[in-house]
């Protein structure tokens, strides 16, 4: 329960900063500068603009279907946010240890398609719609590749337990761990280099199923379209459809969607985090005298290990973030039939053969 | 590269090739904007003017000048607002007779003896009642001060100086108050009679200086602006310290300093001069004055219709969605009444210019309320 106000403030104050972050990102890829007159280095500017756009008049148009518009934000948020509840935050530390996570998670965040159907249907406006149509379709679509390299996960770690899948990945796997008892180089046991002691990068799921970064490549490109994020943000393509699904909305509902937006990105760099990148453990592996896995990684449940566990995982999270947002300010917008090309014919295939492959690798590990 | 992803056209052959492609073209592009990302953080282009030899060497990093805060040094022969170092102005008026656009007014009074010497030398013998340079006007030619000859008029490198109002824009340069230049004008006209008669009109000094107030005002027409030129005569020397401000400091302008403290200056100089003093001093000078001299050409004539002709254009359109409402014959005669009306007021503010001006805010508000109702009431409401 405690998670609840942690994830939820942590989810505010990162989509100000985030906010902030895009505009200086492309500002700076641009050669600008990006805000720089509230406060410094325009450090408050999302703050000015939260603080404008939560009073602003609250307009619900006159045609719309009410009831679907007024929900619509609240769906859209809480579908997301309920995704929050399986992720470890750090060892030890999570909402809820579900058996099936990430099965969960796959499950509830594709209620956010509902929402966003019902903001772009109920909004009566043929921007809204045609931008909701789009995000159906795209996000549906793209579920298939991005659940494939979950699989892919799931299949070598032998569990839909988002904490367990982080204790595999860490220095602890013989103590917490239910299915393995020891990591290996590459996850080949024949190798028999064991490199449960050494820990860091080795350790994460990438490394101990090499195949994993074609799959978390394919879970990433997916993830971006999950987002409806440039280059994949054709439900809100500003150049065509306004701004797709929630041009109607304002102020505080037009905040929440938004809200909901940035969680969601938040959400699946987490979960990338998570799944490929080693979860909460540190990078740092131990070599020789040099324990810096040790010196960087505290042990489940007590308070340095909360503290590094919430530190690495929010920072490879925030560091995919800001792959996502270089992706956005480098790459034009996909076509309609590019997009589906390239989800049912390059991702999908791509999915399905790292999944074969990933069947075989596991049968090499213990 | 170039040939190799020539031969591999992927988006045109094969799937494969397409693929590849893609993958290649899009670490590019991520090569690329993550180049320009850190040299963002690393490079900025400073504000140097194009005579800098480092001009052209700036081709990375931040390209953005934050303006208020930064600005690329004007060079020395720019032309931007015009200044007149009032101390070293002889008032020969070369300047205000070669500007194309007439956009410099100069009111010369001429002096009984010599005023005082410019910094270079020149006798001055004729006070600038009135210097007055229309920036709104001004086409930046630079012609006044190629001819000025004792180089007083000059091109200064302020060139950020808008308003909200343009008759802001509107610079007075004298260092006469309203009430010096009454007192020179009326010193040289003594003399001039002097000259003319022999001295006997000394002892008639108290009661002659109200004569001739009113005769000057009969006679000439200039001084129509004399209430406009009250309030600001009184601060061109502080202004002029502030407008000078921004020019010495070369290089990069710290704007954001100097600014506030113009608007500052400039507004208090400007604002009373339209509203308060035209209108509040007008009906005591009226009284006190014979209605002789109210015509056409009084105080007040030349700066009303202005403010009507900014009026009438923004009532009118209010009238006319009524008009339908009434039947064609009364149209007709309501546009007749109207005109009539629109005539009268003129008259009435040109004749009356007190009466007129108290009166007209008030009808325009009145009009499309009462037009509606039958006719009879709106004219009662007009006049």
């Amino acid at each position: 329960m405690i998670l609840i106000p942690v994830f939820l403030s942590i989810i505010l104050v990162y989509t100000v900063f985030a906010v902030y972050a895009e505009r200086k990102i492309s500002g700076f890829i641009q050669d600008r500068y990006g805000p720089m007159e509230v406060g410094p280095y325009g450090i408050l500017q999302t703050i000015a603009d939260l603080i404008k756009l939560l009073i602003k008049e609250d307009i619900v148009p006159k045609s719309a279907d009410r009831k679907l518009f007024i929900a619509a934000p609240a769906i859209v948020f809480s579908a997301i946010f309920a995704g929050y509840a399986v992720l470890p935050f750090a060892p030890g530390l999570e909402a809820s240890r579900a058996s099936v996570g990430v099965f969960y998670l796959l499950a509830i965040i594709s209620l956010d398609v509902i929402g966003l159907l019902m903001a772009g249907w109920g909004s009566n406006n043929k921007f809204s719609l045609y931008g909701a149509i789009r995000a159906v379709a795209q996000m549906i679509s793209y579920e298939v590749p991005l659940s494939l390299s979950v699989l892919a996960v799931v299949m070598t770690c032998q569990s839909l337990d988002l904490q367990e899948i982080s204790y595999q990945q860490s220095l602890w796997i013989k103590d917490f761990s239910k299915i393995s008892d020891n990591n290996y180089l590459f996850g080949i046991q024949s190798s028999d280099i064991n490199i449960t002691e050494v820990g860091g990068f080795l350790t994460w799921n990438i490394f101990r199923n090499p195949i994993l970064m074609v799959s978390f490549v394919v879970f990433f490109i997916a993830s971006l379209a999950e987002c409806n994020r440039a280059p994949f943000d054709i439900p809100e393509a500003e150049s065509e459809l306004v701004a797709g699904f929630h041009t109607e909305y304002t102020g505080f509902r037009f905040a929440i969607l938004f809200l909901g937006e940035y969680a969601i990105m938040l959400l699946v760099s987490f979960l990338a985090s998570i799944l490929f990148l080693g979860s909460w453990n540190s990078p740092f592996p131990n070599i020789g005298f040099l324990r810096l896995a040790d010196w960087t990684n505290g042990y489940p449940g007590t308070i340095s290990g909360i503290a590094w566990g919430a530190f690495w995982l929010i920072s490879k999270a925030f560091s995919l973030i800001g792959l996502q947002m270089v992706i956005r300010w480098t790459y034009p917008r996909l076509r309609v039939d590019q997009l589906m090309f390239l989800c049912w014919k390059v991702l999908t295939p791509l999915a399905l053969v790292v999944i074969l492959i990933s069947g075989f690798w596991r049968l090499m590990m213990n | 590269m170039m040939t190799k992803s020539h031969i591999h056209k992927g988006a045109k052959s094969t799937y494969w090739g397409s693929i590849s492609e893609g993958i290649t073209s899009l670490l590019a592009g991520l090569l690329l904007t993550f180049k320009h990302l850190f040299q963002a953080l690393r490079y900025k282009r400073e504000p140097v003017g194009v005579e800098n030899k480092d001009y052209f060497s700036f081709d990375k990093g931040i390209v953005t000048l934050q303006y208020p805060h930064e600005a690329i040094p004007v060079p020395d022969n720019g032309r931007y607002r015009l200044h007149n170092e009032i101390d070293d102005c002889i008032v020969c008026d070369l300047c205000a007779k070669i500007c194309p656009v007439n956009c410099i007014e100069i009111d010369a009074i001429k002096s009984t003896e010599e005023i005082g010497k410019t910094s270079d030398g020149s006798t001055k013998r004729i006070y600038a009642g009135t210097f007055d340079i229309d920036m709104a006007k001004c086409c930046y030619c630079g012609l006044c001060t190629t001819v000025c000859p004792t180089e007083c008029l000059t091109m200064t490198k302020t060139y950020d100086y808008s308003e909200f109002d343009v008759r802001n824009m509107v610079y007075h340069f004298t260092n006469l108050t309203p009430d010096q230049a009454e007192e020179k004008k009326k010193l040289y006209e003594e003399k001039q009679k002097e000259k003319s008669k022999p001295k006997s009109q000394e002892t008639t000094k108290p009661s002659g200086t109200e004569d001739a107030k009113a005769e000057e005002k009969a006679n000439i027409p200039k001084p129509a602006f004399k209430p406009v030129i009250k309030p600001p005569a009184s601060t061109p020397e502080s202004r002029e310290d502030t407008n000078l401000k921004p020019e010495e400091m070369s290089g990069t302008i710290k704007s954001g300093e100097t600014k506030p403290e113009e608007k500052k200056a400039a507004k208090p100089v400007f604002k009373p001069v339209i509203k308060a003093p035209t209108l509040n001093p007008k009906p005591e000078e009226e009284s006190n004055v014979k209605p002789e001299n109210k015509p056409a050409t009084s105080e007040s004539g030349e700066i009303k219709p202005e403010e009507k002709k900014a009026l009438r254009p923004v009532f009118k359109p209010v009238i006319k969605p009524s008009v339908p409402k009434v039947s064609q014959s009364e149209e007709a005669s309501n546009e007749q009444d109207r005109k009539q009306d629109a005539t009268d007021e003129k008259k009435g503010s040109t004749d009356e210019p007190k009466s007129g001006e108290v009166k007209k805010p008030a009808k325009p508000i009145f009009k499309p309320v009462i037009k509606p109702k039958p006719k009879q009431e709106g004219e009662q409401g007009d006049q």
